[in-house]
């Protein structure tokens, strides 16, 4: 069945198609998966700069005296460490402690939160926020006023520097600034999805077209490429960072996903926290963990896995890394299970095929 | 691009035949639509293949596809090349990058095929 006439998109649906990208139906949102090829962008940004429309993400934003006590309330980390100008990732969560999102908060002002959600659970994420606001503050579903653009790769400075005033350099990383682009306002953020050092921006969506091409000039001499979700997804998997729907969900907690950094239990009440607390007075069962395949063979996202032929987990999300060039992937796996070195199988085409528990992340940047 | 002595299936094979003996493989199509192919699983020689049945699967960074064969018959050689240059499909996928030659069992099969002209049809060029 055809459902794209029912499918949204960014400002820069047009510009994609012209660009030859093959597009694809990513949860409702009409969006290039590749330009050239994913293995091409996905080394553009390990060694240079790729710029990314990531425009169908999601912003929330909080204002108000108990903008505050609201994102802190909802939040799993504790969000009076955040100082204005500087972003941090951290989880919502259900009552029952599972995800409702994964979320990067920024603190615009005292009285100012900044949030970016998952594209597809933005209107969910909206709602759960307006829902738990018994304080004095309020709450935007602001996606239609943003376009974002992620300029990621070690040449990312150099090439966003050449369109604005800022001084990017004194950005530091998980901080941001409110700045211009180019002559328009915008967000400029040090975050990323790729592991890779990189900026993401956040514009009136009336300028994303020109920004996008003046990006693309800027970005010329250093070799920059026009990057789609394929890329994003080898490059943030490399990194182990987690995807909604894949390592984390509504069934799954911060601990299983290997998040338990992100949660604060010393910070006062949020949603999910007793949820979580039982939990870890009793122990989590499975574990979120990385693996490479031993076996000729390619694990991907929910397939099986077995030990000793018995069904023990499940993958997901898995593929060939670019940067590596090994079949990788993330699991669930039992605790008892989930330990370095482990050996297990992943069922590939009704064929169990070896694979081993490694350290995570796959990929890690050098400090520069 | 699609050579006139070939036989194509709806599922983007190919299938070139001379006398009992066929070489098989993916379209340039269907390599396009994969994009970059990171991985092939062929059957080994000496087992039978048949048609419209799946006899291998090519993987590229983000899907897996599976082939079905085009014909049926035995395999006589698969292209080990592949196992250790599988981008080979993306650059010659009618040519140096075939998959599999069968000795065909029932040589008829080929008439239920598409010929270049109907192929390039059902793919709208």
């Amino acid at each position: 069945m055809d459902h794209s006439a029912a499918l949204k998109s960014t400002p820069l649906v047009g510009v994609h198609r012209r660009a030859g990208a093959k597009m694809v139906d990513f949860g409702g949102w009409d969006m290039p998966v590749q330009y050239t090829g994913i293995l091409d962008e996905h080394h553009a940004v390990r060694r240079a700069v790729g710029l990314f429309d990531v425009s169908h993400m999601g912003e929330i934003e909080v204002r108000g005296l108990e903008a505050f006590q609201l994102v802190n309330y909802i939040a799993t980390t504790d969000v009076s460490k955040v100082k204005i100008g500087q972003a941090q990732y951290a989880g919502m969560l259900y009552e029952h402690g599972g995800f409702v999102d994964d979320i990067l908060i920024h603190k615009v002002a005292d009285d100012h939160y900044f949030l970016c959600v998952n594209a597809s659970n933005q209107d969910k994420d909206f709602e759960h926020i307006a829902a738990s606001n018994k304080f004095n503050c309020t709450v935007e579903n602001a996606g239609p006023r943003y376009s974002q653009l992620a300029i990621q790769g070690p040449k990312g400075l150099a090439t966003l520097q050449k369109l604005t005033t800022n001084d990017l350099s004194a950005i530091r990383y998980y901080h941001f600034a409110d700045g211009e682009v180019s002559g328009t306002p915008a967000r400029i953020a040090r975050t990323g999805y790729t592991g890779e050092d990189g900026f993401e921006i956040y514009i009136d969506p009336s300028q994303a077209e020109r920004l996008w091409l003046e990006i693309m000039q800027a970005g010329e001499e250093f070799g920059i490429k026009q990057c789609g979700l394929g890329a994003r997804n080898t490059l943030r998997l490399e990194a182990k960072m987690a995807l909604y729907g894949h390592e984390i969900g509504p069934s799954i907690t911060p601990a299983e996903a290997g998040l338990a950094r992100i949660v604060s239990f010393d910070k006062g009440d949020f949603i999910g926290r007793e949820a979580l607390l039982k939990q870890q007075a009793e122990g989590i069962k499975r574990k979120l963990m990385g693996f490479e395949m031993r076996g000729r063979g390619i694990g991907r996202d929910g397939y099986e896995i077995t030990i000793d032929g018995t069904p023990a987990g499940f993958v997901t999300s898995g593929g060939p890394s670019p940067t590596l060039n090994k079949n990788i992937g993330l699991c669930y796996l039992p605790i008892e299970k989930a330990a370095i070195g482990q050996t297990f199988q992943v069922i590939i085409r009704n064929q169990p095929v070896d694979a081993e528990v490694v350290p995570t992340p796959f990929y890690k940047r050098a400090k520069s | 691009m699609y050579p006139e002595n070939f036989r194509y299936t709806k599922e983007h094979e190919w299938v070139d035949a001379k006398g009992d003996e066929a070489t098989i493989g993916i379209t340039s199509h269907a390599q396009e639509e994969l994009g970059d192919i990171v991985y092939v699983d062929l059957p080994k020689a000496g087992i039978t293949v048949e048609q419209g049945k799946t006899f291998g699967s090519v993987e590229s960074v983000k899907a897996v596809s599976d082939i079905y064969a085009p014909v049926s018959g035995e395999v006589l050689a698969i292209n080990e090349t592949l196992s250790e240059a599988p981008e080979s499909l993306n650059a010659d996928p009618h040519g140096a990058a075939w998959l599999i030659k069968v000795k065909l069992s029932n040589p008829s099969e080929l008439a239920g095929l598409l010929d270049a002209a109907g192929y390039k049809a059902f793919l709208g060029e």
